[in-house]
Parts: structure tokens; C-alpha cells; sequence
């Protein structure tokens, strides 16, 4: 029986695990990516490639030392590379000597006819379109799971009491909504989850910076790529919002548009008012958002040489000046190092106090 | 006295100007280019623009800071896609905003936004816009568009000829007044981005270079868009979806199976993103046709003179090398 993976982004590889086995596959979990993932994936991929290519190409070839030969992974319609990639993917692989089958799942509205070829290539348990709606709603519940309790860590992490508490509880927490299959089951374990990271020591008195975070939507949801940017935030003591999550994405890309992404485009329209790919456009808006929703700063996430996000570094000078918001960015590929960018955080942290601080006119801002 | 209007002379400076500069002239609009690239441009753009920015956009942002006080208006089209098929780069989406809001005191930009998807008749419809900015009428803007338009042809016609965009335009104005160079003994493939290997001071000279070698060159604006149509996907399951990028690759496929050249040269920008791509693409082909040596060459804000000749002069040494002991065995 034929082995499958899929590219890992952040938690949402418990989903698509459970939707994978579901449609009677035999799964290989990608392996979190490591040194040795980027090292392998280097390797091989151009070197100006973003950095998800390079990722990605070093957990393919983790998992085909697993013994995968399939891979499933998502198509793209441009300006962005990220379309592209599947097929260099493929031809990578295919020039160093293994034979793997690509299942390149294109969005549904624009491709329908290539979508239901993919997903009948999956559907290797023949179960009937009913069955894998019913299996879709499962997953998607589990991804919204997934999303909210992430949420939820974002804030409870800065005001706990004891440090590393969040993190701990929302490990155990992760296995909790990784364990459930059916939907109830889904939802209590959700609803456990909750509880359990509000029951967490916290203190609410405590003096939060709230910072959003936008960009590109794998460097943002992968903790890996990110070197766990959240994290750190919240051990500084800042109360992060992502900009994006899977779930919001791929409803916005799949099928309809939502009110949440219309918003957004109109944000950024007084500055960029073109589509340029990738996340370009939404990095603008949300920006415009969180500004107008008093955050105290943004830090944008972009790999090394993406150009949509290029584009908006350049033009949210501009919206950081008209807003007065402060925004850092960071370019991340295999060379940034966990150190220096937690030196860059504490300051730009420490920044954003000192900016509050001012503003409001407390002489003591204590943290 | 004629309202200016300021065309810098970089990006897509090299494919439209003929026919901008028609169009413009026929409703009665002065135009003003910004000229070579030279120290200064160069450096006015690495001031103003972001570092992660490409070289070709960062001499962009230096031609426009070299335009801004001499012009009434600046023509910055934001132009997505004239085939149909493929768009154009990210940053050439977003340049008139880019400019708009990095670079302060700015005459008016004009930045119509050309899309050939939206219809058959979106072309002309962008002109008649920009027409009407100068009060020209709809029917002398279409007058102005039709004659434009067959000097792009024109233009387009002396590219696929063999002459080079500098000596096209030149050919343009006085027809006649250049002679074809004699055969070369050598023939090298350039594949990369027109605004790379025409700007002689980003490209370093490099066709000069080739031609003083003895050297002749063929880049993709030289070979007919109907050769480069039938290569279709180039055995890809998707077409790149860069104009410039698509037409590299065709260009290059072509070029490979023809069999004419001795060599090919890719010219990419350093952190160019769609040439990360387009790049392994042709080296894997490249990697099919052994009798035709393949090299890329980068180039970025601080390339030398000096290197690139070394490594010019060295890679021209082996192909020539390789042709006579080729000859001998035979």
C-alpha cells in the first residue's frame, strides 16, 4: 500500500493526519522540521527560493527515507511562487532519483475538474461524496479546534503567573484535540482545552503590550520557520494576534470571500489597491486594521526574498508613518539565528513601552 | 509650452518605449526620459529603496528620483498582463504604489492599470484614459494608440531581426544608419530579463564584452513570439506565470533543441524571485544537452568590472577550446 505525506504547517498536521486516514491512507507524519531538514533541504533548491520551499524539500526527503511515494500538497493560481513549487518539487526530486506521485490539490472554484481528479486519487477507501463531506465538516471542526486553543494561548501566555505554564498545558492540550475523531468528541475535547488554559495562574492586572503579527501565511503558522516568534512574545510579556490562521485562509481562498477578507482588501486599498500574490495585500490591510484597533505594534514575517511581501515592507513605511504605529520586520531564511532575533524583539519590546509609556504619562510602567 | 511627462529608463522601458513615446507625441505631450543608468542613479536608488529590493527596481527608484523635478507628470503604468496568459512580476504590480509612497515630492503619477483579461478592448481603453488626463479626445487618442502601435511593430520587427533595443530605437529615428556587424565565429545564447541585459550599466557591459570576445548574441527579444508560443508549457504541468519568466524558459527550450548556439549565459539579479525558479528550470534542462555549456551570472549593486570579464573571458576561452578540439576530432 502505497505511503502518503503532506507538507507540515504548525498543528495542523494532526488534521489533515486524521482527514488523510479517513479516505483509507496509509499517513507518514512529516517529523517537525529540524537543522537537519533545512540542511537537507538546502541542499538541493535554488538559493534564492523562499524559505517554505526549503523547508519543504527537506521534509519530503525525511519522509521518503520513511518510505513515502505520495505526496499531497497545494497548488496555487500566481502572482505567488508558492504556485510553482509542487512542480520544482517534483522535477527536484524526480532528477535525484525518486519516483514520487504529486497530488496537487488546486482551488476548487478556478480548477474544479483538476480538484476532483485530486481528490479522487486520495479517496482510496472509494467512500461516497456524502461520506467525504461528512468527513470534511469533521476535519474542518478539528482545525477550528486547533485554531481557537492557539488563540486562546496567545493570550493567556503574557499574564500567567508561573512562566512556561501556558506552554506546558497547551501541549498536553494539543493531544487532548488530537485524540478526539468523532465531532462530540471534538468539541469536548475543545471545550476542556479552553478551560484548562483560563484555569491557568493568571495575573490580571498586569500591564500587556498587545502586538500583531502579519506576513506570509507559512513563515506565520509554522513555529519551526518562525523560531516560534509567539512564544518569545509572550514570555516578554506581550499579547500576540496572528493575522492569519488555516482556517480563515483557505475559507477565503477556496470558495467564498468572507466579510473578514473583504475588510481587509479595503484597508489596503487607499495603499496598494492591485492583488500582487501571496500575502502582500493582506500584510497592508491588517496592518491599517490593528492600527485603527489600537495595537502598539506589528511585526511582519516574510521569507527571504518574497516579493509580495517586499512590496508591502516598502509600502508600510508609509502606513506606519500615517498611523503612527511602530513595525518591524523580519526576512527569515536558514541563516537567522533564535539569538539575534530575540535581542531585535526585546528591544522593539522595549520600545513599544517606552512609546505607551509616553503617551499615556505614568511615570512607572512596571511589567 | 507642452506638458512633460517623465518615461525613467529602466524596467519596461525596453519593450514599450516606442510605442509610449509614439502615443504621447501624437496627442501632443513632450516626453522626457531620465538616461543611461549611470553612478548616481544607481546609488539615489539603494538610498530609497528597500534593501530586499532587487537591483532593477532599486535603479528604478533612481531613475524616478532623477525625473521627479524636471516633469509635470510621471508615466508609471501598473501593467498585470498583456497576453492574456501570464502576469507581470509582483513588484512591477505594486510599483506606482511602491514609488507613490516611498519617495516624497512627486509630480502626479500616472498609473493606469493595463489588464488585457478584462476584455478585448482594455488596451485601448487604458490609452483613451490616459488620453483624456491631457485632454486629448477619445477619437485622437485611438488615432494616437493605432499609430503607436505600428511602431511597436516596427520596433518589435528590428529586434527579431538581430538589432538590440538601443540600436532599434536609433533605427527607428533614422532607418538605415546602422550596418549589420560581420558573422561571429561565436554564438551565445543571453537569456535573462530585458532591463538586466540591456542597461549596460547593471548588465556591466556585458553584451559589449561578448561582441569585443567575438561573440555574437541572442537574447528572447530576438527570437519571434509565435516560435516561443509553440514550446507551449515546456513539458511543465503549469507555465510559469511571469511574462518575462515564461518567455525566458520558452526562449530557452527553444534555443536548447535548435542546437545553433555554443553557449548560454543566464543574467539573473541578485534576490530576484521568479529567476530562483526559472533558474533551476533551465539548469535542469541544460543538464539534458551536454554540448551546450551553460552558465548563470549574478549580478547585484556591487558587481565588478573586473570579475565579471575574468569569468566572461573564461568560460568564451573553454567554449572556443572545446569547438577546435571538436573540429580536430572530426
Amino acid at each position: 500500500m502505497s505511503k502518503i505525506t503532506f507538507p507540515r504547517m504548525g498543528e495542523s498536521y494532526r488534521t489533515f493526519k486524521m482527514f488523510l486516514e479517513d479516505l483509507g491512507n496509509e499517513v507518514v507524519v512529516p517529523p517537525r522540521p529540524s537543522k537537519r531538514t533545512l540542511d537537507l533541504g538546502i541542499r538541493y533548491t535554488p538559493e534564492f527560493a523562499c524559505f517554505p520551499l526549503k523547508i519543504l524539500m527537506g521534509t519530503y526527503l525525511e519522509t521518503i527515507e520513511m518510505g513515502i511515494d505520495t505526496i499531497v500538497t497545494s497548488g496555487g493560481v500566481g502572482p505567488c511562487r508558492a504556485g510553482e513549487y509542487a512542480m520544482l518539487h517534483h522535477k527536484l526530486l524526480s532528477d535525484l532519483g525518486y519516483k514520487v506521485k504529486m497530488i496537487v490539490i488546486e482551488p476548487p472554484r478556478l480548477h474544479p475538474f483538476n480538484f476532483y481528479k485530486s481528490v479522487r486519487a486520495l479517496n482510496k477507501a472509494r467512500i461516497s461524496i456524502k461520506g467525504i463531506i461528512a468527513h470534511v465538516k469533521r476535519a474542518w471542526r478539528k482545525l477550528q479546534a486547533l485554531d481557537n486553543l492557539e488563540k486562546l494561548s496567545h493570550i493567556v501566555r503574557p499574564r500567567e503567573i508561573n512562566r512556561g505554564n501556558t506552554t506546558k498545558v497547551y501541549r498536553k492540550a494539543l493531544e487532548w484535540i488530537d485524540q478526539a475523531y468523532t465531532t462530540e468528541q471534538i468539541v469536548e475535547a475543545e471545550s476542556t482545552a479552553l478551560e484548562a488554559l483560563n484555569s491557568i495562574p493568571q495575573d490580571a492586572n498586569r500591564n500587556v503590550l498587545k502586538v500583531g503579527i502579519v506576513g506570509e501565511i507559512y513563515v506565520l503558522l509554522e513555529p519551526a520557520s518562525n523560531l516560534e516568534i509567539e512564544e518569545t512574545l509572550g514570555n516578554l510579556g506581550v499579547e500576540v494576534e496572528k493575522s492569519m490562521f488555516l482556517t480563515g485562509w483557505t475559507r477565503d481562498n477556496s470558495w467564498n470571500e468572507t466579510s473578514e477578507g473583504i475588510t481587509v482588501k479595503e484597508a489596503a486599498s487607499p495603499y496598494l489597491p492591485e492583488l500582487i500574490g501571496g500575502h502582500g495585500r493582506d500584510s497592508i490591510g491588517h496592518t491599517v486594521l490593528y492600527a485603527k484597533r489600537g495595537f502598539d505594534g506589528i511585526i511582519q514575517l516574510a521569507p527571504f526574498t518574497c516579493i509580495p511581501e517586499i512590496v508591502a515592507r516598502t509600502i508600510l513605511t508609509k502606513v506606519s508613518k500615517d498611523y503612527n504605529i511602530p513595525v518591524l520586520t523580519f526576512f527569515l531564511d536558514e541563516q537567522t539565528g533564535k539569538a539575534g532575533m530575540n535581542t531585535r524583539l526585546e528591544a522593539f519590546v522595549d520600545l513599544l513601552k517606552r512609546k505607551k509609556q509616553f503617551q499615556s504619562g505614568i511615570e512607572s510602567f512596571t511589567c | 509650452m507642452a506638458v512633460k511627462v517623465g518615461i525613467p529608463n529602466a524596467l519596461l522601458y525596453y519593450i514599450y518605449y516606442p510605442l509610449w513615446q509614439a502615443f504621447f507625441n501624437e496627442i501632443g505631450v513632450q516626453v522626457v526620459t531620465s538616461g543611461k543608468t549611470t553612478k548616481d542613479i544607481l546609488n539615489n536608488g539603494v538610498r530609497e529603496a528597500l534593501a530586499d529590493a532587487c537591483v532593477p527596481v532599486k535603479i528604478f527608484f533612481g531613475h524616478v528620483m532623477g525625473l521627479k523635478d524636471r516633469v509635470d507628470y510621471l508615466f508609471i503604468p501598473r501593467v498585470v498582463c498583456v497576453n492574456r496568459k501570464t502576469i507581470y512580476c509582483p513588484k512591477f504590480l505594486g510599483l506606482p504604489d511602491m514609488i507613490r509612497h516611498s519617495i516624497t515630492g512627486l509630480p502626479p503619477v500616472i498609473d493606469i492599470r493595463m489588464d488585457s483579461r478584462q476584455g478585448y478592448f482594455a488596451m485601448l481603453k487604458a490609452y483613451t484614459e490616459i488620453g483624456s488626463i491631457f485632454n486629448a479626445s477619445k477619437h485622437s487618442s485611438f488615432r494616437a494608440y493605432k499609430k503607436a502601435c505600428r511602431t511597436l511593430n516596427r520596433y518589435n520587427k528590428l529586434l527579431q531581426s538581430g538589432w538590440n533595443p538601443h540600436e532599434a530605437m536609433s533605427l527607428l529615428r533614422k532607418p538605415g544608419s546602422l550596418s549589420k556587424p560581420p558573422e561571429p565565429s561565436l554564438n551565445f545564447a543571453v537569456i535573462g530579463y530585458p532591463y538586466n541585459i540591456y542597461d549596460s550599466f547593471i548588465s556591466v557591459n556585458l553584451l559589449d564584452k561578448l561582441r569585443r570576445l567575438g561573440v555574437g548574441t541572442i537574447t528572447t527579444e530576438n527570437i519571434s513570439p509565435l516560435l516561443l508560443a509553440w514550446q507551449k508549457n515546456c513539458g511543465l504541468p503549469k507555465r510559469l506565470f511571469w511574462t518575462f519568466s515564461d518567455r525566458a524558459l520558452k526562449a530557452a527550450h527553444l534555443l536548447f533543441k535548435q542546437g545553433r548556439i555554443d553557449g548560454m549565459l543566464h543574467l539573473t539579479a541578485f534576490g530576484c524571485g521568479p529567476d530562483s525558479l526559472l533558474n533551476k528550470f533551465i539548469e535542469l534542462e541544460a543538464k539534458k544537452y551536454k554540448n551546450i555549456p551553460f552558465m548563470t551570472l549574478m549580478i547585484d549593486e556591487h558587481t565588478g568590472e573586473a570579475g565579471m570579464s575574468t569569468r566572461l573571458e573564461a568560460f568564451v576561452d573553454m567554449v572556443k577550446r572545446r569547438k577546435e578540439a571538436l573540429a580536430c576530432l572530426k
